[in-house]
């Protein structure tokens, strides 16, 4: 995975920490985060749990547990959809699946490449790790540089995660686990490949990041157009309970409507702003409509937003003028 | 297309404020030193800020020239800056500089028919300050200081553009439009692809980089003059305030990169093209 010979940030604070010079560096390099998250689960039906992320950005103090995992009991053994955001965290997730379920994992499936989302794959065996074509080639590419980030974002929550590639490909289909079979489907939007698992035993539809509820959809490696019609695609997915990336599971459609409403505002807001030639930073000052206040990380996601889409429009849309003279 | 710069290197980071501190040292001449305000920021570059970039004139610190920078930067190799030095009067050159990045001086604008703003997004390596200092006739440098938190990397991290083969082709290709003001200057906005390699890439691509863009209208008529450094972001996106004159329909640009390659552009701005609202106010 390593790209150059040169020491990564990991590198440089695990050969620093241990050594005589770590009072030399600053404070925040050398904080202590406390050793466990303390996963709780939440019961949503007879062998189907969800642990809830909190509704905030990556940060050292919640060491990056933002995002939905849902476990599931089967014949076959524990399943688990997303593996959270570092090693600690997949530790802390397999025994957890392992002490509701009575029975080893036996497939952990991952939605899509975000790093609070697959970050602790390393507690699980490559070969039960499964995900889509799209996904272990957006991991191959976008890894190394998501690791990073989170351990500068999540800081020492991080220690010894390193990303573990799935082994096994999935493609759209039924999975059969003896007493539960689960559907997947394979969606595109939020990021080039998103999977999205319906449990017909339950009736429940796991929407991964596709969904955001009661907290700002992030946009980073977003199609908004292929965002929009894969919302309509679940829509027509009748379902008796909804688990979105992140947000409350709900019997409503409100995480689907929130999550549309708030792509076509940003979109909206951003190409208005863009049309009257502002730039990036005056875009960010203009006010948001009333009903985001109600949306955490609202206007901290609208302006990492406007990062994400304003060089494409402006690539796309501005009229060429000149080139090249000679 | 990373949400967070990789390219984070713990010993860039802290070597440069280190060799800063003591070129600090080495060069503090006190004459430099007794003329310069302390720095509301406490920079360890200050000091020698003030010898590059001042050379024992006049300093006064101006908290009315905004410098905006996002809260939270998502992309270090595109990072936006907003310099709005309109409150003082009579800015005859905004130079904008950031103190700890590995090359300082970022732009400097010459406004002869034009307001003294201008943003543009840029890189940065690491946490700096980002100053937009003002010159006025008096020979007073009005400074204007925002602390821009940040992680870093984007100096040494290769243009987007040299992932494709034939990035050469685009590159000088502009686009551009002109938007009329409710108090008769024009907004511009122009872009341009080019690379901008600083030259500190780790794969040793030399610098490569538009160092000026001089803006005309009718037979030659200068309304401002923009000169750009390494640390203005790949594809160079600026927007200004032109004072175009109301009997010309279009601002013409005139590049040139460190190559000698020369840019030709016709931006069309009449009195037919108007926004609809002022642009609001940013503050931080």
């Amino acid at each position: 995975m390593r790209r150059s010979s040169r020491p990564s940030r990991r590198d440089v604070m695990a050969a620093l920490s241990a050594s005589a010079v770590a009072h030399l560096l600053p404070a925040f390099e050398l904080e202590a985060a406390p050793l466990t998250y303390g996963l709780s689960a939440q019961r949503l039906d007879d062998g189907v749990w969800m642990i809830a992320g909190r509704q905030e950005a990556i940060t050292q103090k919640n060491g990056g547990a933002i995002a939905n995992i849902v476990i599931f009991d089967t014949s076959a053994g524990a399943v688990i959809v997303d593996t959270g955001p570092s090693r600690r965290f997949g530790e802390e997730l397999s025994a957890l699946a392992t002490e509701l379920t009575g029975k080893p994992v036996a497939r952990v499936f991952l939605t899509h490449i975000h790093p609070d989302h697959v970050f602790g794959n390393q507690a699980f065996k490559p070969e039960a790790l499964a995900a889509t074509e799209g996904v272990v080639k957006g991991l191959k590419d976008m890894g190394e540089g998501y690791a990073d980030a989170m351990y500068r974002a999540a800081g020492d929550w991080m220690r010894g995660t390193e990303l573990v590639l799935p082994k096994s490909v999935v493609a759209a289909g039924v999975e059969d686990f003896g007493n539960r079979r689960l559907r997947l489907l394979t969606m595109r939007g939020h990021t080039a490949s998103d999977l999205v698992i319906f449990d017909e035993r339950s009736g429940f539809l796991v929407a991964g990041d596709l969904v955001f509820l009661d907290r700002a959809a992030t946009t980073p490696n977003a199609n908004l157009e292929h965002w929009k019609i894969a919302l309509a695609n679940l829509g027509g997915i009748p379902h008796r309970l909804l688990v979105p990336g992140h947000g409350p599971a709900e019997n409503s459609t409100r995480g689907l409507d929130q999550t549309r409403q708030w792509i076509m505002m940003i979109e909206d807001t951003i190409r208005g702003a863009f049309d009257r030639g502002l730039d990036i930073n005056e875009a960010a000052a203009l006010p948001l409509p009333a009903w985001t206040e109600g949306i955490a990380l609202a206007r901290y996601e609208y302006e990492r937003s406007l990062t994400h889409i304003y060089p494409k429009l402006e690539a796309e849309r501005l009229p060429q003028v000149g080139g090249r003279a000679r | 297309m990373t949400t967070l710069n990789r390219r984070f290197d713990l010993r860039t980071r802290l070597a440069i404020p280190a060799v800063a501190a003591l070129l600090v040292v080495a060069v503090q001449a006190p004459a430099v030193a007794a003329d310069l305000p302390a720095d509301p920021l406490n920079s360890p570059m200050w000091t020698e800020m003030g010898a590059q970039f001042f050379a024992g004139a006049k300093v006064v610190h101006a908290p009315s020239i905004k410098v905006v920078v996002p809260s939270i930067v998502e992309d270090q190799a595109q990072v936006p800056v907003t310099v709005d030095a309109r409150a003082i009067p009579g800015v005859t050159r905004l130079v904008v500089f950031a103190d700890l990045n590995p090359i300082q001086h970022v732009l400097t604008l010459t406004p002869r028919k034009a307001v003294p703003f201008v943003s543009f997004r840029m890189k940065v390596e690491q946490g700096t300050p980002v100053r937009a200092a003002a010159l006025t006739a008096d020979g007073t440098w009005h400074v204007g200081s925002v602390y821009l938190d940040a992680a870093g990397g984007g100096c040494s991290a290769p243009a987007m553009a040299r992932k494709d083969a034939d990035w050469s082709e685009t590159v000088g290709i502009a686009q551009g439009k002109s938007w009329r003001q409710p108090d008769g200057t024009s907004r511009v906005r122009f872009r341009v692809r080019h690379p901008m390699d600083t030259g500190l890439s780790r794969n040793n691509i030399p610098a490569y980089f538009i160092e000026k863009l001089e803006l005309t209208a009718g037979k030659g008529d200068g309304l401002a003059t923009l000169e750009l450094r390494e640390p203005v972001s790949e594809n160079p996106t600026v927007t200004l305030l032109l004072n175009v004159p109301s009997g010309e329909s279009a601002v013409k640009v005139e590049g040139r990169d460190n190559n000698g390659s020369t840019y030709r552009s016709s931006i069309p701005s009449s009195f037919d093209q108007s926004a609809l609202d002022p642009a609001p106010t940013v503050s931080r």
